[in-house]
């Protein structure tokens, strides 16, 4: 670890500024043990759907800032699946309160992946009132002592090797552009949850014929 | 029936509130208990803590515990979360979005404040806003005020939760459990 006393004078976000698609789609492309996936609402989750959709994915339509508790409770329910949660910076600043909580129980399969853009893409770009903000401090000092800037997409690769086989909560902070989605998720529901539920093997799909 | 049993098991021990809410979570496998605690609550909430059949622990915000419990639902474990009326009133959107609309039998136990011997004026307010919110969203809740019937509105609420995949709210009014009372 680098010495606490200078993370106050380094650049909290000298990193490259990534595409969020772009990121999602190498997160996804190493899935390979049906780990559950819970997009944040807006572009985090239309961005999860263009790349891909799985049966161990769960997109969010409303409940913002929720997206780190959903995974927290699936990571709680199957301890022996690898959950991972992708969130907005707009979105986390509404419940940062999660990141103590998810610090408290140290669930040993929990990956939190942090798409930081500084903006409300989804409602026209405003910024947010965290341009001043180090999102990956604020995990450190909220106790989620694996949190980390990826410097760049080969960082994030490495990170999210790192984070699928550690036995600590971990957190990935990327910076991204303002590009808005590339997909737009099936707005259903219930058929989002009763597909997750399915994929998830918490429910058995009827047989016909 | 369940009410009977109650009746039937052997106690050493008089019947309380905080003992049906505990016996009935058991009965119906709920073992995850997230909440934002209230005075009413805290013998529950420790007796929780000390039965290993449950996972219970405080968050910071009432809809993050509903986060947790609706994700571990559709993972497969079924929760119930505690909170009082304050933090209720801070669940419109949480229950708009997620648990109404996804289908997801969010149980929630709210201890009544601001009613019958409240002494915080804002307390008082914002117990008004619950049943109507509740209500706008047709959302079902009881409000518990008889021990007698307790353990039949808990159990039964509980179980209908979750055949209808619906939410639920049971309110724990101080004419069951107290209250919390000004003491200097």
């Amino acid at each position: 670890m680098s010495d606490p006393m200078n993370t106050a004078t380094t650049p909290a976000r000298n990193t490259k500024v990534m595409n969020r698609f772009d990121l999602t789609s190498r997160l996804v492309a190493k899935l390979k043990h049906e780990e559950a996936v819970i997009g944040g609402i807006g572009n985090t989750n239309f961005d999860l759907w263009a790349a891909g959709h799985r049966p161990q994915n769960f997109y969010m339509l409303g409940s913002m800032g929720l997206a780190f508790p959903i995974a927290l409770g699936v990571a709680l329910a199957q301890p022996q699946r690898r959950i991972i949660a992708l969130e907005g910076d707009g979105s986390l600043l509404m419940q940062l309160g999660c990141l103590s909580t998810i610090a408290s129980l140290k669930p040993k399969n929990l990956s939190m992946i942090v798409m930081d853009n500084g903006i409300y893409q989804i409602t026209g770009a405003q910024p947010t009132p965290g341009a001043g903000s180090d999102i990956v401090a604020i995990a450190q000092g909220s106790g989620l002592a694996n949190s980390a800037w990826a410097a760049d997409e080969e960082d994030f690769e490495r990170l999210v090797d790192q984070s699928l086989s550690s036995t600590m909560p971990t957190l990935i902070a990327v910076r991204i552009d303002d590009k808005p989605g590339v997909g737009a998720t099936d707005r259903d529901p219930v058929q989002i949850r009763q597909r997750f539920m399915l994929g998830l093997g918490v429910r058995q799909e009827v047989k016909t014929g | 029936m369940a009410a009977a049993e109650g009746q039937a098991s052997l106690q050493s021990q008089p019947e309380t509130w905080h003992g049906v809410v505990q016996r009935t979570l058991k009965r119906n496998d709920i073992r995850l208990v997230p909440y934002v605690p209230d005075r009413v609550l805290t013998t529950l909430i420790k007796n929780l803590h000390a039965d290993p059949f449950f996972t219970t622990f405080p968050t910071a915000r009432e809809e993050e515990a509903v986060g947790i419990v609706s994700g571990a639902w559709m993972g497969g474990m079924r929760g119930a979360v505690l909170m009082q009326t304050s933090g209720f009133a801070t669940l419109a959107n949480a229950l708009a979005s997620l648990a109404l609309p996804y289908q997801i039998p969010l149980i929630i136990f709210v201890s009544e404040r601001g009613t019958l011997g409240e002494f915080n004026y804002g307390q008082s307010l914002v117990c008004r806003t619950m049943r109507p919110v509740l209500n706008s969203l047709a959302m079902e809740h009881h409000t518990a005020t008889r021990l007698d019937e307790f353990e039949f509105i808990c159990d039964r609420s509980i179980k209908q939760a979750i055949m209808t995949q619906a939410p639920v709210a049971l309110i724990l009014s101080p004419l069951l459990t107290g209250g919390k009372v000004f003491e200097k």
